[in-house]
């Protein structure tokens, strides 16, 4: 499944890049109604953006931040065309990645 | 979901980053003394390697003041202070405070969204790495409904 949606928009030099994740982000301190039983957790827990191939930005995230995680950072200096990449990792080992064109 | 009780809680949060240990071992990078702690000054030892910040006025945190659903809280942190190499994000009131650090790359600026979960009423705590020290700032946001239940 492509779980994640890039949008990167270059205006006057400065690319705003947001993107949207689908995880479920449990802390691992939720319980089950039913069972009683504790969810495991399960995050993201390092997120890398790379413009052309460079890392541009390591993000390492817990269990705090929503399920479903979004993120947007700003670059400089990054041209149209430019294929952006992100990247994540979660805490079962699971990992997905996809790529957007700078727009 | 909402009906879970606080002391059940704070005991899952306690299991949760025990159990959390063992898979981590395959991201070193990841800090998990940071993730794992309790408090906001051992959240930051464990990340940042320091607690000791300057309140900062150059760091802006946008949130709302008033958040209806705890379990969904956006935040943007920007910051005018030249040369950032790391932006941390902290929600004081949760069992472990630390929610996200951002480790920033050449030619990324001073900006970082996303959106965390508040358990209750606390400071969102920006803390910003630039120039090798730690400047932060915070925020007060009430929350009505908690968000550790979802």
């Amino acid at each position: 499944m492509a779980s994640i949606k890039i949008r990167a928009k270059n205006k006057s030099g400065v690319t705003t890049v947001k993107c949207l994740m689908t995880h479920p982000m449990e802390t691992g301190s939720r319980k089950n109604k039913k069972t009683g039983k504790l969810i495991p957790a399960h995050f993201i827990q390092e997120v890398t953006a790379g413009l052309n191939g460079t890392t541009v930005l390591t993000a390492h995230w817990g269990g705090g931040v929503s399920k479903n995680p979004y993120m947007s950072f700003k670059l400089n200096g990054a041209a149209s065309g430019d294929s952006l990449k992100i990247n994540w990792v979660d805490n079962q080992g699971n990992s997905e990645s996809a790529e957007a064109k700078v727009k | 979901m909402m009906n879970m009780k606080r002391r059940t809680m704070l005991k899952g949060a306690l299991i949760a980053s025990a159990a959390a240990l063992t898979p981590q071992a395959v991201l070193a990078a990841w800090p998990k003394e940071g993730f794992g702690a309790k408090s906001v000054p051992e959240a930051l030892m464990g990340t940042l390697g320091s607690d000791s910040t300057s309140p900062s006025d150059a760091i802006k945190i946008k949130a709302p003041d008033i958040a209806e659903n705890g379990a969904v809280v956006p935040v943007t942190v920007s910051t005018t202070l030249a040369d950032v190499t790391s932006i941390s994000i902290l929600a004081s009131a949760n069992p472990s405070p630390l929610a996200a650090s951002f480790d920033l790359g050449a030619g990324a600026a001073g900006f970082v969204s996303t959106r965390i979960k508040m358990g209750k009423t606390g400071d969102i705590v920006a803390v910003v790495k630039s120039g090798g020290s730690l400047h932060s700032n915070r925020k007060g946001v009430k929350v009505t409904i908690g968000g550790c239940g979802g």
